[in-house]
């Protein structure tokens, strides 16, 4: 049990659904920026997504060639680690499905590269079945490069920094090996719905 | 307290509220006693978690202040007008308070001694917290790595730990400290004046052939432009670490 902070009363947001909002977080209208180093700003001709390890075959797409897979248009909440959450986000990205379809491997684990060097390590099940994208539009705008444009990887069910901004590809790999904040011990899952923040937790 | 950081389980604990002490008009830093606390390196942070009466939590990060060597752990927080804990915890929180938190947090936005320089720290307002941690870890170590630190902020009172940066600055050559003011300038002053540019960068900063490693603090949009000036002016980004904190870091 925590003890009672004294004088603390809280400002809880009546409008917010308090069923949505993970242990530990507040919501907010923001869209808070957050990142480790500069922004990169890779130009789109030499932009390319690539599924490569652990496969029988890598594939790559250009950029136009991946604006031309079948995209999705969805609304859902995001939740960082640094407390704030974003209710009804909407964004229009490629299916993780979609781009591992046809892609022969028999390993469980994922690990998301980024412009800039950034890393994020994923089980294979927490991108699959409809639960991660690659997107590019937010809010029916082009993504800004500060919030991880041309495209960043999208996993909402997980804490953002799972949601690689500047992704450039996904490599599939037979051990779980930690990304970048997972080796400054950041929780290896991070599920905020468990508040998975930090090893350990 | 100088022992490192150790991997492992992030625990709460309780600190007790020694001091809260103004340090501008907007910050106050929070001087703990925290007898539970397994150190950290210069640069990390803290969550602090309150506990309303009817069991609502908030948390919220904060930049630890005090170096690794000192006694007491010290979190500077400013006050942001429409937060939900800054407010509390500069305007509320008293000594003899408790204060639960648990960390430290971030292993990235740091300096050690054995990282050398030089070393370009550039702050905005209350992004000078994890510098003033690192500055004090460097004069602790007795490291002679050369530093500066460009700090803008909206005039002179704003400016954080100035008191205590400024004589630092000027008994070691190696440190050089400068401020620009963007909002008020006191009569006869001499110092830079406006925002952190790509002109100022280049006169003052270290150049990208000094290989500097450089550390950019402060709201998203002026690490974005500060760090993205330096890259435009030949840094490597490989060697710029950004901490930023938003409109909604109440």
């Amino acid at each position: 049990m925590s003890p009672i902070s004294r004088g603390f009363s809280g400002r809880r947001r009546a409008e917010v659904d308090p069923s949505r909002v993970p242990p530990g977080q507040y919501v907010t209208r923001d869209f808070p920026v957050l990142s480790a180093g500069p922004t990169p700003h890779t130009q789109l001709d030499a932009w390319s997504f690539t599924i490569q390890g652990a496969v029988a075959e890598p594939v790559s797409w250009p950029w136009k060639e991946f604006l031309e897979l079948p995209s999705e248009t969805f609304t859902t909440d995001i939740h960082c680690v640094t407390k704030w959450s974003k209710l009804d986000t909407s964004w229009k990205g490629v299916s993780v499905d979609t781009l591992l379809t046809g892609v022969d491997t028999s390993v469980g684990y994922v690990t998301a590269f980024s412009d800039g060097g950034y890393t994020t390590n994923l089980a294979l099940e927490d991108v699959t079945g409809g639960k991660a994208w690659v997107a590019y539009e937010f809010a029916g705008e082009r993504l800004e490069p500060e919030h991880g444009g041309p495209a960043r990887l999208l996993v909402p069910h997980l804490y953002f920094w799972k949601s690689a901004k500047w992704v450039r590809g996904l490599t599939l790999t037979p051990d779980d090996e930690p990304g970048f904040w997972e080796g400054y011990g950041y929780h290896n899952h991070g599920d905020p719905w468990r508040e998975q923040r930090y090893q350990g937790d | 307290m100088a022992r490192a950081a150790l991997p492992g389980r992030l625990t709460w604990q309780l600190a007790t509220v020694v001091e809260v002490a103004a340090e501008t008009a907007q910050t106050s830093s929070l001087v703990l006693d925290a007898p539970k606390w397994g150190g950290h390196h210069a640069g990390q942070h803290v969550d602090v978690r309150l506990t309303a009466e009817d069991g609502y939590e908030a948390q919220r990060s904060y930049s630890i202040a005090s170096a690794p060597e000192d006694r007491q752990l010290v979190l500077t927080v400013e006050r942001l007008e429409d937060g939900e804990v800054s407010p509390y915890l500069v305007g509320e929180l008293r000594a003899g308070d408790e204060l639960e938190l648990r960390g430290p947090i971030g292993g990235y936005f740091i300096w050690r001694q054995a990282d050398g320089g030089p070393v370009q720290m550039i702050a905005g307002g209350s992004g000078i917290v994890p510098f003033r941690s690192m500055l004090r870890h460097r004069a602790a170590v007795g490291s002679s790595a050369a530093v500066r630190l460009l700090c803008s902020a909206r005039s002179l009172e704003d400016v954080i730990y100035r008191e205590e940066l400024e004589p630092l600055a000027a008994g070691d050559e190696a440190f050089d400290l400068r401020f620009t003011l963007t909002r008020e300038w006191p009569e006869g002053w001499t110092g830079h004046r406006g925002r952190i540019d790509q002109a100022l960068l280049e006169q003052v900063a270290f150049k990208p052939a000094d290989q500097p490693l450089t550390y950019i603090c402060g709201p998203s949009g002026f690490v974005e432009a500060a760090a993205g000036w330096l890259v435009a002016g030949g840094h490597d980004p490989r060697h710029i670490r950004t901490e930023r904190f938003g409109p909604s870091g109440a």
